[in-house]
């Protein structure tokens, strides 16, 4: 069993998640939370069809230009796909200066999504896009 | 709440509920959003509390609540300012509190004048840029700097103050930065000492501007504005006041039925006006809590996936000629206050990011920072996008199709990418658009016709990550991966580290000046696992910090600004105290006090309420027994109580600063208040926000209705944007209005998320809520032959929807102005795909925001219903387009800056 938290929504609910032969099982409230004292809604107790339902895909998926479908495509090969777009983007929409201001940036790239995600996620992705230039970052603090 | 207290956290905790006397919820339906958080809500009830619900549905929250006002969508502003005319005219507030801790006493500027001078507008109008110069509304004789908020309003005067050249010609423009302020932790610049009027009775005091200002949200305004019986209305303002005091303290509790609003910011500021008034804030049973939707939206605030903000609060830098890192700090951090050690916060996270590259030589690689030159949140981003100026996008863990304000605008924006990059646990509407969304079906776009390459990477679920959530009352907790993640499917953690890794290959050995930042970016994590998972302990060591010889610091205090120390979110620095991961603290809520400070870590310090010095009065003796939280203990020389003292836990509270101290030294022991400027909470903020240093009601964008209260109808520092598929909906009383007679809102179920992505694939959540509908009276179905259980449509001048009737007495008729309107419900999560599907609310809504958060008005709008199932095909724009037509609407409409037309 391990400790988790449901999430869903800020309430941040204490969940114990439960482990067998390496996959998950059963996830319940944690009656250890000060929060919420072992409950759960029915979004916290959905969490398992959530985690491991079969909704949840698996395989990564591209779509050309123009294409009708998704192909699936090997996860590495994405990764180098996306690296080597971002760094054209950047520099197609990259900018020194705006009316004689400095700026040092990229307008080509921008990015949405965050308040679903760790801080730990957070923090890397807002460090990484202030490298590259791309200010556009937002996430759903603005909804 | 940043620019009234200066931090933009909730000010309390859920489990607090349970000591208040009095509970007001409003613009939330807390029991059906926040269900598990609401029993503490239900323990207060238990002890005799009352509570109070105001919200234009009758929902599962106003079932439990004592009293349930219905009220007219968009009308808060009117009711709660009613409320503090009340308070006020009544003599019922709490005297003491407000001269000891609100700038209640402060003197503003001769040159301020108030919406009751001009007609509904402040001072510093400037309609040609469609906004404020806040100059005139700083206090006498001396300038504020915000806590957070629009902190670089002063930056030009600050700079030519020491006899630097002018750079340009004006502050950045108002209405194009924008400050998180509906987030923001602050503290800021100023004087130390303000000229005060401790009596309160100098006409340009802050109290008394405040009285001017609300003196005419009378009960009768407000019976008319909102469509509250002035009996109800009355009844609510004396149950606060019973409930607030030294005895007694009542809390507020909001969400986004606040925020989602052309004036959002300037709600949550009458609500705290109205706290700061009735004493309620730093006290336990007292506060505002801001209920937030998503698991960590306090946390991807405080270390922010946003345009405007670096972590913890420091703002992003804007464009500035020969700007520096001095020129910066000059610009935006405070003479007193915590904010005056601005300069460590910020040379620490630079430390973190670029490490032995950044010296005191180069600024700390000040000038790695990417500069802003406007605003450049997600609707501008959507606009740059149709403009073409914008081709790479990541979507991640976020359905902007669905859950996004004009949703067929996110969607054409994302077809006039070049890439787009969309992380989620399945095929959301914002991967599929592309084959079967909306504009496919009407024919506006052809798949074959689309060049967007679209890249959908799975993600990892909680149980196959570590790391830690910030809940909505500041508390980290962590969650601990059971599992590694099946197939490819991998958290972001991973996704970021490697693509940032494979970036960094590709570039290494470039000596172009632009890879800079890049390759002396610090990147190395240690992986873990099969996967090569980064550890996200490590993200969160460096996030807390270190000092020169590595060793975990404990507390922002220790920050250096001499490069010395590395901190990578400076409010978070203690979450790692001592190497212990303190987020992931467990001891059982029975084994420790109801505070629980042993369960998570919560920031600033792990303070569970804070601004806590407020819950003593100016000896340090707590208000009454019965509402003890901290005091300060004589024998021990020292603040002591029942959690940890938002205060520097040895300055007494007769504590007097010498002349000419800085930052946290020039803070008196009555000043508890300690990010402000000037140590006090602001009834009026003097700086800080783009549009008035009061809340002021104005109508909504889109409204049926006049405003009542002055000749101006709307926020006139709003953000509009006159494009073809974003119209809005005419004045009131003028040509065409009539097309859209009724007020509609949107909201949330407990059986789904949001928009979807995380609800609508679970066969059980489904199964609870399996289709979109329309909530309406009884008097409207008849009025429009609406039949419970049959379709509706409805139309907005931006879209048409099709939604089962749900015909309810939940949707009371109200008598507002002598008119009885009939208002819609509508339910936001629902899009084409899932297991449930439906058409989606956002289809209806428009992009307008509010100028401070940049927030969409989505919370009131207007429209029409009618019996039904919506045209199909290309039939569907025709008849949006024919309302359209009807409606006399054209790229004018709605964008008026002055006037009610
Ligand atoms: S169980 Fe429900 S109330 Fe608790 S965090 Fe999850 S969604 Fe929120």
């Amino acid at each position: 069993m391990v400790k988790s938290v449901c999430p869903y929504c800020a309430v941040g609910c204490g969940q114990n998640v439960f482990v067998k032969d390496e996959r998950v099982v059963h996830i319940e409230g944690d009656p250890d939370s000060p929060v919420s004292r072992g409950r759960l809604c029915p979004k916290g107790s959905a969490s398992l069809q959530l985690t491991t339902g079969e909704t949840r895909r698996l395989e990564v998926l591209y779509r050309a230009p123009y294409a009708s479908d998704w192909e699936v495509i090997d996860l590495d090969t994405a990764m180098d796909m996306v690296a080597e777009r971002v760094l054209r983007t950047r520099r197609e929409f990259w900018q020194w200066d705006v009316e004689g201001k400095r700026v040092r940036r990229t307008m080509g790239i921008a990015s949405l999504g965050g308040a679903t995600l760790d801080n730990e996620e957070n923090y890397l992705m807002k460090k990484l896009y202030t490298a590259l230039g791309a200010i556009q970052i937002e996430n759903q603090a603005r909804i | 709440m940043g620019t009234s207290f200066g931090r933009g956290g909730a000010t309390s905790f859920q489990q607090d509920w349970q000591n208040s006397d009095c509970i007001l919820i409003e613009g939330s339906n807390l029991a059906e959003c926040h269900p598990v958080g609401f029993q503490w809500i239900m323990e207060a009830k238990a002890r005799g509390a009352t509570l109070i619900h105001v919200d234009p549905r009758y929902t599962r929250t106003s079932a439990l609540a004592d009293i349930h006002v219905p009220l007219r969508v968009g009308s808060d502003i009117a009711f709660l300012g009613g409320i503090i005319n009340y308070v006020v005219e009544h003599e019922a507030y709490f005297e003491d509190y407000v001269r000891l801790f609100t700038n209640g006493p402060s003197l503003v500027s001769e040159d301020f004048k108030d919406t009751e001078d001009l007609g509904g507008i402040f001072s510093g109008l400037d309609e040609e840029q469609r906004s404020y110069d806040p100059l005139t509304w700083q206090y006498e004789g001396e300038e504020v700097g915000a806590a957070s908020g629009q902190r670089e309003q002063l930056y030009e005067e600050r700079n030519e103050e020491e006899g630097g050249e002018k750079s340009s010609g004006h502050r950045p423009s108002v209405a194009s930065s924008g400050r998180g302020e509906s987030h923001g932790s602050g503290g800021a610049a100023a004087h130390p000492n303000a000229v005060r009027d401790e009596t309160m009775q100098h006409p340009r005091c802050v109290f008394q501007i405040v009285k001017r200002h609300f003196a005419r949200y009378t009960p009768e305004m407000v019976e008319q504005v909102c469509g509250v019986p002035r009996d109800l209305f009355v009844k609510v303002c004396q149950t606060l006041v019973d409930n607030s005091g030294r005895e007694r303290t009542s809390a507020i509790a909001y969400a986004v039925g606040w925020t989602q609003h052309s004036v959002g910011v300037q709600y949550i500021r009458t609500a705290a006006i109205l706290q700061l008034l009735l004493g309620n804030i730093g006290r336990p049973g007292g506060g505002i809590m801001a209920m937030r939707g998503h698991a960590s939206i306090q946390g991807s605030t405080d270390i922010p996936t946003l345009y405007n903000l670096l972590p913890g609060y420091i703002p992003m830098p804007h464009a500035h000629q020969d700007d520096d890192l001095e020129a910066f700090l000059k610009g935006v951090s405070t003479d007193k206050g915590y904010w005056s050690d601005m300069k460590g916060y910020l040379v620490s996270l630079l430390k973190a990011w670029w490490g032995p590259a950044a010296t005191e030589e180069n600024d700390f690689c000040f000038d790695y920072l990417p500069k802003l030159t406007g605003s450049h949140s997600t609707y501008e981003t959507v606009m740059a996008q149709l403009d073409g100026k914008c081709k790479g996008y990541f979507v991640v863990g976020e359905n902007p199709a669905v859950g996004s304000a004009n949703a067929k605008m996110q969607r054409l924006g994302m077809a006039n990418l070049d890439w787009l990059v969309v992380r989620d646990f399945g095929l959301i509407e914002s991967a599929t658009w592309w084959k079967d969304g909306p504009e496919i079906e009407s024919g506006e776009l052809r798949t074959q016709d689309i060049a967007t390459e679209v890249f959908f990477f799975p993600a990892a679920a909680h149980t196959e990550k570590n790391g830690s959530f910030t809940n909505t009352q500041r508390m980290l907790q962590w969650h601990h991966a059971a599992v590694e993640p099946a197939g490819d499917a991998r958290s972001e953690l991973w996704f970021y580290y490697h693509l940032g890794r494979v970036i960094r290959e590709k570039l290494s050995g470039s000596t172009d000046e632009m890879d800079a930042p890049l390759l002396d970016l610090q990147w190395d994590y240690p992986t873990e696992g099969t996967v090569a998972e980064p550890s996200a302990d490590a993200v969160l060591a460096e996030i807390n910090g270190w000092d020169a010889d590595g060793r975990p610091l404990a507390s922002y205090e220790q920050l250096n600004a001499d490069g010395s120390t590395v901190c990578g979110c400076w409010i978070y620095c203690g979450v790692f105290t001592d190497g212990t991961n303190q987020a992931a603290r467990r001891k059982p809520a029975r084994e420790q006090s109801s505070v629980a400070p042993e369960w998570g870590w919560a920031w600033p310090a792990n303070r569970r309420i804070i601004y806590n010095r407020a819950s003593a009065d100016e000896n340090g003796k707590p208000w009454s027994q019965r509402k003890a939280y901290v005091w300060w203990d004589e024998e021990q020389s020292k603040w002591v109580g029942h959690d940890v003292p938002d205060f520097d836990p040895s300055k007494s509270p007769w504590h007097r600063p010498p002349a000419g101290s800085r930052g946290a030294e020039a803070l008196s022991g009555e000043d508890a208040f300690v990010m402000q400027a000037d140590g006090k909470a602001w009834l009026y903020a003097p700086a800080g926000l783009t549009d008035g240093p009061l809340p002021t009601h104005y109508e909504p964008q889109d409204s049926p209705f006049e405003n009542l209260l002055y000749d101006q109808q709307r926020n006139p520092v709003r953000q509009v944007f006159a494009r073809r598929h974003n119209r809005y909906h005419p004045n009131p009383g003028t040509r065409g209005s009539e097309a859209f007679p009724y007020p509609i809102t949107t909201y949330r179920l407990t059986e789904h998320h949001t928009a979807g992505g995380m609800s609508r694939w679970q066969p059980y959540l489904s199964e609870l809520q399996p289709e979109m509908f329309c909530e309406v009276s009884p008097e409207l179905a008849e009025e429009r032959e609406l039949v419970h259980r049959g379709w509706a449509t409805i139309i907005t001048a931006r879209g048409v929807i099709e939604a089962r009737v749900m015909v309810t007495e939940r949707m009371a008729p109200l008598l507002v102005q002598g008119r009885l309107v009939h208002q819609i419900g509508l339910p936001y999560h629902w899009g084409t795909n899932g297991y449930s599907k439906g058409d989606s609310a956002n289809e209806l809504t428009a992009i307008s925001l509010d100028p401070n958060s940049h927030i969409q008005e989505v919370k009131a709008l207007s429209g029409d219903i009618r019996p039904g199932r919506r045209p199909r095909g290309s039939a569907a724009n025709d008849l949006v387009e024919d309302y359209i037509r009807r409606a006399g609407i054209t790229s004018d409409t709605g964008m008026e800056v002055r006037g009610d037309h």
